[in-house]
């Protein structure tokens, strides 16, 4: 049914993407594909995958951006994958009812033994979350990693999506966005997290830490401000000192 | 957006076949058409063919065509779903129309008036797939939905004009008819371009990241193009887009508009000819005016991919 949970529950599962830490080093986009293309959407094809004109499905991209100008500006590597919207288009106008909305965690999920390879749904999503793998011919998308995540055959701790497993730095958080004492949602009030493109009304889940304050004062560090003597020298490193400050 | 030709077909085709067999229908009711097989036949056949291979062609472009029938299902929030359960549904009284009128030569008006409202209906859904998507600003417009009934009003009654004076039942209201079709709808999709060039939308790179501006594409997240940038990144030149919003209103509204004037200073199947011509003529001027609708189509993704605004 691709019509949205009359009522959707209270656990909406999603990810904190803080943009501060990202290094942009891509591991998270390749343990995604690595895991998803042996999991619940696999295979995620590759075409041509030795020769020119490469093309993939994958689940998860990082961007990089030169944002701001001047002292101000920055280079921030920027993850993006499934937000898991409250309100996704993606779902609704899904013709076969193979796309729907989890009402018990808020995954959005695909069907693919119901999908027609209609491709609407990518264009029904401004983020570009969507893939269509032409050699399955049905539209693939990030999962949460639902089949980690409810997993009793892993330790507990690995019951994370495979990106926020892998991450190096940390970047990446999962947990619980409709419980405002979570972890996650604790830090999206702490550092000000935010939606990608509200303007849309897509309600995405996820939310986008953003890169803290530039730290350009050497104070700014926490070090000193300015190296000061500790005391007037005298002996021979005053006469030194004195020598060479002519 | 990508302009699949299998898409611009299908709607162009079928808005064109939706467009005839809603006025053969309306005109039968009036009273305006008489009730002959041979003009029955090749009325409804080739409206019926239109949106037939029209609809054949819209499943070509599936990954799974053999699951279509699965996009029945979703109507309570599908625009794409309840266009498929109206086109279907709009067969039925329009294939009881066609039996009545061929075959014992008796067209019944309640039935036509019937396959006009699924007519009616089919477009509606259609134009609303495309003005339901926000992700892309040029189709999430309130002329959309009109341009589309527009199209399918236009070129089935210059196609009527056509068949009505080929089978010598010609009406010079079908001629004056098909003129006012022309300038509503050329007004509509002149409004329409007139509104997306100066609408320039809400979200830009910076709403797409949430990045302090200007946010400039440093590194794309893949080296070779991927089925987003395909699918959602294709761009006409906006020199080749002035041209061909040029040539799709000297072709579709121009010329037809032209010859049924033409039309008019003539008798009987010489009128037809003409109208002949000018139905096609419409009609190339309608699958230009679907490709523009495409290919200048932005979608938000492209803010991603270095785009500033969409």
């Amino acid at each position: 049914m691709t019509s949205l949970p009359e009522s959707p529950g209270a656990k909406r599962l999603g990810l904190v993407i803080d943009l501060d830490i990202c290094v942009g080093c891509h591991a998270c986009a390749v343990n995604c594909k690595e895991w998803n293309t042996g999991g619940y959407p696999a295979p995620l094809t590759d075409e041509n995958p030795y020769g020119s004109g490469t093309s993939g499905v994958w689940l998860n991209r990082i961007h990089a951006y030169e944002s701001g100008e001047g002292a101000n500006s920055r280079t921030v590597h920027f993850p993006k994958s499934c937000l898991h919207c409250e309100t996704p288009a993606c779902v609704t106008v899904c013709p076969t009812g193979a796309s729907y909305k989890r009402a018990e965690d808020g995954i959005v999920l695909v069907d693919e033994d119901l999908c027609i390879g209609c491709k609407l749904c990518s264009w029904a999503c401004p983020y570009g979350a969507r893939e269509y793998d032409h050699d399955a011919g049905v539209m693939k998308k990030c999962t949460l990693c639902i089949d980690r995540i409810y997993n009793e055959n892993l330790e507990e701790v690995d019951r994370v999506p495979a990106c926020v497993a892998t991450c190096p730095v940390s970047a990446r958080h999962f947990g619980d966005l409709g419980d405002p004492d979570s972890d996650v949602s604790r830090m999206v009030a702490d550092r000000g997290g935010y939606d990608l493109m509200p303007e849309q009304g897509y309600q995405p889940t996820n939310k986008y830490l953003p890169p803290r304050p530039r730290r350009t004062e050497a104070g700014d560090t926490g070090a000193a401000a300015a190296l000061t003597p500790v005391a007037e020298a005298g002996g021979f490193l005053g006469w030194v000192d004195r020598m060479l400050s002519r | 957006m990508h302009p699949a030709f299998s898409v611009i077909f299908f709607t162009t085709a079928s808005g064109a076949g939706y467009g005839l067999l809603a006025w053969l229908g309306i005109f039968v009711a009036l009273g305006m058409l008489p009730a002959d097989r041979w003009f029955g036949l090749v009325g409804l056949g080739l409206a019926l063919a239109l949106i037939t291979v029209g609809l054949l062609s819209s499943t070509f472009h599936l990954g799974h065509p053999e699951r279509a029938w699965r996009a029945f299902s979703q109507w309570r929030s599908s625009w794409l779903s309840r266009e498929g359960v109206a086109a279907v549904a709009t067969y039925l009284p329009a294939g009881l129309f066609g039996i009545g009128w061929v075959f014992f030569e008796q067209a019944n008006g309640l039935l036509g008036l019937l396959s006009a409202v699924g007519a009616a209906v089919t477009v509606y859904c259609t134009g609303m797939i495309y003005a339901s998507l926000k992700p892309v600003r040029q189709w999430h417009n309130k002329s959309v939905v009109p341009v589309y009934l527009g199209f399918a009003a236009m070129t089935g009654v210059v196609w009527l004009t056509a068949l009505a004076g080929l089978f010598g039942f010609g009406n010079p209201l079908f001629a004056w008819l098909s003129l006012a079709a022309l300038a509503i709808t050329a007004a509509i999709k002149l409004g329409y371009w007139r509104s997306i060039d100066n609408d320039r939308g809400g979200s830009t790179a910076a709403t797409a990241t949430g990045l302090p501006g200007p946010v400039r594409l440093l590194d794309p997240p893949h080296t070779e193009e991927n089925y987003l940038m395909r699918e959602m990144g294709y761009r006409v030149a906006r020199k080749h887009a002035e041209k061909l919003r040029r040539i799709a209103l000297a072709v579709g509204f121009a010329a037809p508009a032209v010859l049924l004037l033409l039309s008019l200073l003539l008798e009987g199947r010489a009128a037809g000819g003409i109208a002949l011509v000018a139905a096609l003529a419409a009609t190339g001027g309608a699958l230009v005016e679907r490709w523009l609708f495409f290919a200048e189509a932005k979608h938000a993704v492209t803010l991603y991919y270095g785009a500033q605004s969409a």
